[in-house]
């Protein structure tokens, strides 16, 4: 459906100039579609979770507006945002480490690269971390690495499932070895989580890749993912010098992955939240009061004798 | 034959030392034909060579020490294996792949009157072997037989030493397929759940992901001339620079030394190494390693399963460097 279309059925009365059109791209009020090129009422587009109505292609969100998806509202209480990233390595590649971080922290209005905290999902109490890949391509340093750890510790203690979105490039080169052993430290709080018969559901989302694939987003109980994101350990282009034959079109896809058992189920955006609520409440042991079917067993079991009523 | 053989693994660091030693032969040769008694000489010109050495070998640059490192006559996991142990018995298969991975080895040893399930990347020692060992870089069934061998140790209660020495995980369409991101994260999982005491040693190159798991335990040794980096400084400058020629100034900034490692407090005891490097002298080199793990077997022995995994979590827990303000 193109933009005049759209409008044409919507406000048939008054049809828009070519100039406003170009204008309300530029203000953000319509939204270009990367994969089908049809316009989409901005607003619109946000109601359904920023995945087109056209293609059901799946724009990149960010930290706070998957927050905002998943968690009911007004009981989100994020943990840890004081904590802020060094620059241990005085790290300067073609810009210094520090000045990247000062750089993404104003443009992003962000510490650091992941957000972390609890709230309720249709009621249901999580622990929910949420990478961002705008911060340097979601990469783990130590703070991502100490406020995932940090989550998973109050989940083990507080006996919440945690959900974790995943959305990373990998480990913070600018960080060196402690980014890389941030992949440990999270895995080592899991470990004591899963001890716990606790649940675990990372979900992978665009993209998904290096360190944090081979950490904690395969770690899950469950593992979910959302359609079409990339999701591998080594790099696309990596792998393509390994071998003289052309890669399989959906290598390293969700779909591919679900191929190969690597992941449990990919679950559209629109449908994520319903998925995580119901996974979670099949996890839960019930607790409301046993049926009299239930009862007449158990004093069986007890050696009690349990009358049954011939049928006449 | 044997010299052009050790002129084409000479690193080029090694030059100067190269071109004194030729010289001292020279001398000598040339001494006895003319029947010259040179040896005061000569022993001056040791001296200096011994003194060259030396230096060349104590202020190498990360670059030159990931040469050391990637050196082709540098002992391997097997050769330490076997020097150190007066028993061994190879032990195969991850029992799922259907194939026997041979990038990563292991199997149970006895050292010191105990009985020790000891795995790790096996590097080969020549062309062919290196083909047939993928350089030393492990598939997702060489991360699985790894963890299959740490959980019959942990079932039999022995501990376990790896020696890490691989310049990353296998990055192949297969290995992809296999899930290696999975097989490293399950490892990394499991190794802080195992009561066995784990002492990992960094033996050569210690490649990001793929040395990580294996290197999950409740010491962290390292050969003074290995490195352990989080990608190698080639990938890292062809991203970072995007220029895959910076790669020195990557290995540099990447701070992946020994000592850069016990600086930021991942490295528990840094091992020295003979004069020009390991493979100047590999029994020396050896015998340095035995007494360093049993050192620091001894030490995790006296403790209780659970003592040690609450250690083990802690020295992980503590890695990272970030501010925190409210
Ligand atoms: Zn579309």
């Amino acid at each position: 459906m193109s933009l005049f279309d759209w409008f044409a059925n919507r406000k048939k009365e008054s049809p828009i100039s070519q100039d406003r059109q170009e204008r309300e791209i530029a203000d953000g009020l319509w939204t270009k579609c990367s994969e089908c090129g049809v316009l989409t009422y901005t607003k619109d587009l946000r109601a359904n979770q920023m995945v087109c109505p056209e293609c059901d292609h799946h724009y990149r969100v960010f930290s706070d507006e998957r927050i905002s998806q998943l968690v009911d509202a007004d009981t989100w209480q994020p943990l840890n945002e004081q904590l802020a990233p060094k620059d241990p390595l005085r790290f300067r590649d073609r810009k210094a480490y520090s000045d990247r971080l000062r750089d993404m922290q104003h443009k992003t209005n962000l510490k650091d690269g992941v957000q972390t905290g609890i709230g309720q999902i249709h009621g249901e109490g999580i622990a929910l971390g949420v990478m961002d890949f705008r911060f340097m391509g979601g990469s783990m340093g130590s703070v991502v690495g100490e406020k995932i750890t940090r989550l998973i510790e109050h989940a083990t203690a507080a006996q919440l499932p945690v959900v974790i979105v995943c959305a990373s490039g990998g480990a913070r080169m600018q960080e060196g070895m402690l980014s890389l052993m941030q992949m440990a430290k999270i895995s080592a709080a899991l470990e004591r989580h899963r001890d716990s018969r606790l649940l675990y559901m990372p979900i992978l989302s665009h993209p998904t890749t290096g360190g944090v694939t081979a950490s904690f987003a395969m770690l899950g109980d469950i593992i979910l993912a959302e359609p079409d994101a990339t999701i591998g350990f080594a790099g696309r282009r990596v792998v393509e010098q390994t071998l003289r034959e052309k890669l399989p079109d959906d290598f390293q896809t969700a779909e591919y992955l679900l191929k190969h058992g690597f992941i449990d189920k990919i679950v559209p955006r629109t449908q994520l939240k319903d998925t995580v609520v119901q996974l979670i409440r099949l996890h839960q042991i019930p607790t409301q009061s046993p049926s009299l079917n239930h009862v007449s067993l158990e004093s069986a079991a007890n050696g009690q004798s349990v009358q049954i009523k011939p049928v006449i | 034959m044997a010299t052009t053989e050790r002129r084409a693994i000479l690193l080029d660091f090694e030059k100067p030392l190269a071109e004194l030693e030729s010289r001292i032969l020279q001398i000598r040769a040339l001494a006895e034909d003319n029947d010259v008694d040179v040896s005061a000489q000569i022993q001056q010109l040791e001296s200096r060579a011994q003194q060259l050495r030396q230096e060349i070998f104590t202020s190498l640059t990360p670059a030159q020490r990931i040469q050391v490192a990637r050196h082709p006559r540098r002992p391997s996991t097997l050769d330490y294996i076997q020097a150190i142990s007066d028993e061994w018995i190879e032990l195969h298969g991850d029992r799922r792949s259907g194939k026997d991975d041979l990038a990563l080895v292991g199997g149970i040893a006895r050292f010191h009157g105990h009985s020790v399930v000891m795995l790790g990347h096996q590097k080969g020692r020549d062309t062919k072997d290196n083909v047939a060992r993928n350089f030393g870089m492990a598939s997702p069934g060489g991360y699985r037989k790894a963890m299959r061998l740490m959980e019959h140790a942990n079932r039999f209660k022995m501990p376990i030493f790896t020696f890490i020495d691989t310049p990353g995980a296998w990055a192949g369409l297969e290995a992809e397929e296999m899930g290696q991101g999975e097989a490293i994260a399950h490892n990394l999982r499991e190794m802080f759940r195992l009561d066995s005491p784990i002492i990992c040693t960094v033996i050569g190159e210690g490649g990001s992901g793929g040395a990580l798991g294996i290197g999950v335990g409740d010491r962290l040794i390292m050969f003074e001339h290995s490195v352990y980096t989080v990608a190698s400084p080639e990938a890292c400058a062809a991203i970072l620079w995007k220029d895959a020629s910076r790669a020195s100034q990557a290995a540099e900034a990447l701070k992946i030394t020994a000592w850069d490692l016990k600086n930021l407090g991942i490295l528990d005891y840094l091992l020295p190494e003979p004069t020009g490097g390991a493979h100047a002298n590999p029994i020396q080199a050896a015998e340095g390693l035995e007494s360093a793990l049993l050192e620091n077997l001894e030490m995790l022995l006296a403790m209780s399963p659970e003592q040690r995994k609450q250690e083990r979590y802690r020295k992980f827990r503590q890695i990272g460097v970030f501010s925190e303000v409210a």
